[in-house]
């Protein structure tokens, strides 16, 4: 199915939602309101004709001076035949929720829970949305264009009790 | 319909066990242990010696690669992409360069392209023989360990000929190659690539038909094509389970719709044919490595970067005598090129699965945002699911046949 055919069918089973489309390097981009991501996500899912059943990637962005400042882009894949599709959905900086879409495609998960820790992005629905790479007392999200690159400070013997004490384990 | 279980953070293990509201015993495995693989930490909620759920604990690897490469040029953050998957640097390499590629609309000379091709699929070969090495010894099998070593030595050796380094090549460019193969390229790999298709069959000797290796890895964590494709996994787990997804059949890459190869495929999804799928993958991986070889011989000498002065630098040779090509090598070594605004996403068949890379460029030297799509990452997901109900003992075995490279898993 090419990609005329692929909007014109998601224009006719989803008459209300708003989308902007485009080709860039042979790659079609969807971009969703939030709004309307899961009802777009399940006709992509289960519809016969596109059967994406497989998302490859789910990522977050930090545009940083742009509104909205934050964007989640998937990668699809409709399995036998390999086509791929790629979604983005907004967010804005005073409001960084986005729909989670682990009720659709369970491999989700990981990569919202990554997305949340690095950037700070909400995932509405999301069956255990927590820190997975930072450690769990970590504050702030790193990838965020205005945190620093920074370190964690190392334990010493000299400085050791006082790093430990605000760790996870010290309550263990 | 297969029940697909949701992937518990170990807080959801932790949390309900420490106020005192479970039966079973919550065991901490990791982050230092031989049989984990790297520094992964597993949550494991026991009964008795029976696995009830299982919640990986990472980030003890995570290094801010995504986050320094923002501050690197892209030639600069190349290097950082070895790092990521040690077991298979090439790969990521490729990966990146691909995706750098794709934006810029860079064409690589044919040369190139079959020498990734080779390299990369000499590299899949490496990796499968640490995967077989470190699987076996987890079951206690420890020769196929010391063979498995033995033989990658070789390819690592073709490595260090090639770039100067065994694992942390960075030897792809955004368009081409780094460097000009040696003289002595061509012979040693061909004696490389002959001599290690023997040694699988030695390593299937040893493990195929072992009633040890059987007992241990036939019925072990059997996953269905449906539980798959739900927790996203790829490469050959994905593929044990019956699903057809080769990154390099689905979306071919550097000629690869050219080459003659088979995608194993195993019907059962479990442990058994995670290991038989691997194994005829290395055969399948040698095969494509001779097909390439022979072309880069027919090929002849010639150029293994692009031409382009504004995306690859001249030889020192020219600069000597060149103005342009002096200011084209400072402006490289200065600023960096640029490529156009946008955002592309590659995706390759890493040893580990589809590894993906989605590149955001605003048109300035540095990258504005990369993420990789971690084949191991996303795998672990699946851990759980396949251990549920069976032994600790079996744990081990399927931590090691989904093949998880913590370097990528945290990056």
């Amino acid at each position: 199915m090419d990609t005329p055919a692929l909007l014109d069918l998601i224009a006719t089973r989803l008459p209300g939602v708003a989308l902007a489309a485009d080709e860039f390097r042979g790659d079609l981009r969807i971009t969703v309101r939030r709004e309307d991501l899961l009802a777009l996500a399940r006709l992509l899912r289960e519809d016969p004709e596109l059967g994406f059943t497989y998302l490859e990637n789910l990522c977050g962005v930090d545009y940083l001076g742009r509104q909205p400042r934050f964007e989640v882009v998937v990668n699809l894949v409709a399995l036998p035949a390999a086509r791929r599709v790629c979604l983005k959905v907004g967010a804005p900086e005073d409001d960084p929720r986005v729909p989670s879409l682990t009720a659709i495609w369970p491999t989700a998960n990981y990569h919202e829970r990554e997305a949340y820790d690095l950037l700070g992005i909400v995932f509405d629905g999301h069956p255990a949305l927590s820190r997975i790479l930072m450690p769990d007392d970590w504050i702030g999200h790193p990838l965020r264009k205005d945190h620093p690159l920074g370190e964690e400070e190392v334990a010493f013997s000299f400085n050791q009790e006082r790093i430990y004490a605000h760790k996870p384990f010290a309550k263990e | 319909m297969t029940q697909i279980f949701h992937v518990s953070a170990p807080q959801e293990i932790i949390g309900p066990a420490l106020a005192g509201k479970t039966e079973t015993m919550v065991l901490n495995m990791g982050p230092h242990h031989p049989s984990t693989h790297g520094v992964l930490r597993l949550v494991l909620e026991l009964d008795g010696e029976i696995v009830v759920n299982v919640a990986p604990d990472i980030g003890f690897l995570h290094t801010g690669i995504e986050k320094t490469m923002e501050r690197k040029t892209y030639q600069q953050a190349l290097v950082l992409t070895d790092r990521m998957d040690y077991l298979a640097p090439l790969s990521n390499n490729l990966c990146y360069v691909l995706a750098v590629e794709k934006l810029m609309q860079v064409a690589v000379p044919e040369r190139a392209e079959v020498v990734r091709v080779l390299l990369t699929e000499l590299q899949r070969v490496s990796s499968h023989l640490v995967w077989l090495g470190t699987h076996a010894l987890d079951l206690a099998a420890m020769s196929v360990f010391l063979y498995a070593f033995r033989e990658r030595e070789q390819i690592l050796d073709l490595f260090e000929l090639v770039s100067g380094a065994r694992m942390m090549t960075s030897y792809f460019r955004v368009g081409g190659l780094a460097y000009p193969l040696p003289d002595d390229f061509l012979p040693t790999a061909a004696a490389c690539i002959d001599s290690i298709g023997p040694h699988i069959d030695e390593y299937e000797d040893l493990l195929t038909n072992n009633p040890l290796w059987l007992e241990r890895t036939v019925g072990v964590g059997v996953l269905d094509a449906e539980a798959a494709t739900a927790y996203g996994l790829s490469g050959a787990n994905l593929r044990a389970s019956g699903v057809s997804y080769d990154v390099r059949r689905a979306t071919p890459y550097s000629g690869y719709e050219t080459y003659a190869f088979d995608v194993p495929l195993g019907s059962s999804g479990d442990t058994f044919d995670r290991y038989q799928v691997r194994m005829a993958e290395m055969r399948e991986s040698l095969k494509i490595a001779r097909q390439a070889w022979q072309r880069l011989k027919d090929l002849g000498p010639g150029p293994v970067i692009t031409a382009d002065r504004k995306v690859a630098p001249p030889p020192k040779s020219e600069i000597t005598h060149s103005m342009e090509s002096l200011i084209h090598h400072f402006k490289l070594w200065t600023e960096g090129f640029k490529p156009p605004p946008g955002d592309v996403y590659v995706s390759v068949e890493s040893p580990r699965g589809a590894l993906g890379c989605y590149l955001v460029s605003d048109g300035s030297p540095r990258p504005w945002r990369v993420h990789f799509r971690a084949p191991s990452f996303v795998n672990l997901q699946a851990l759980a699911h396949m251990a549920k109900g069976r032994l600790v003992a079996d744990l081990i075995a399927l931590t090691a046949s989904l093949d998880p490279v913590l370097g990528e898993v945290d990056r």
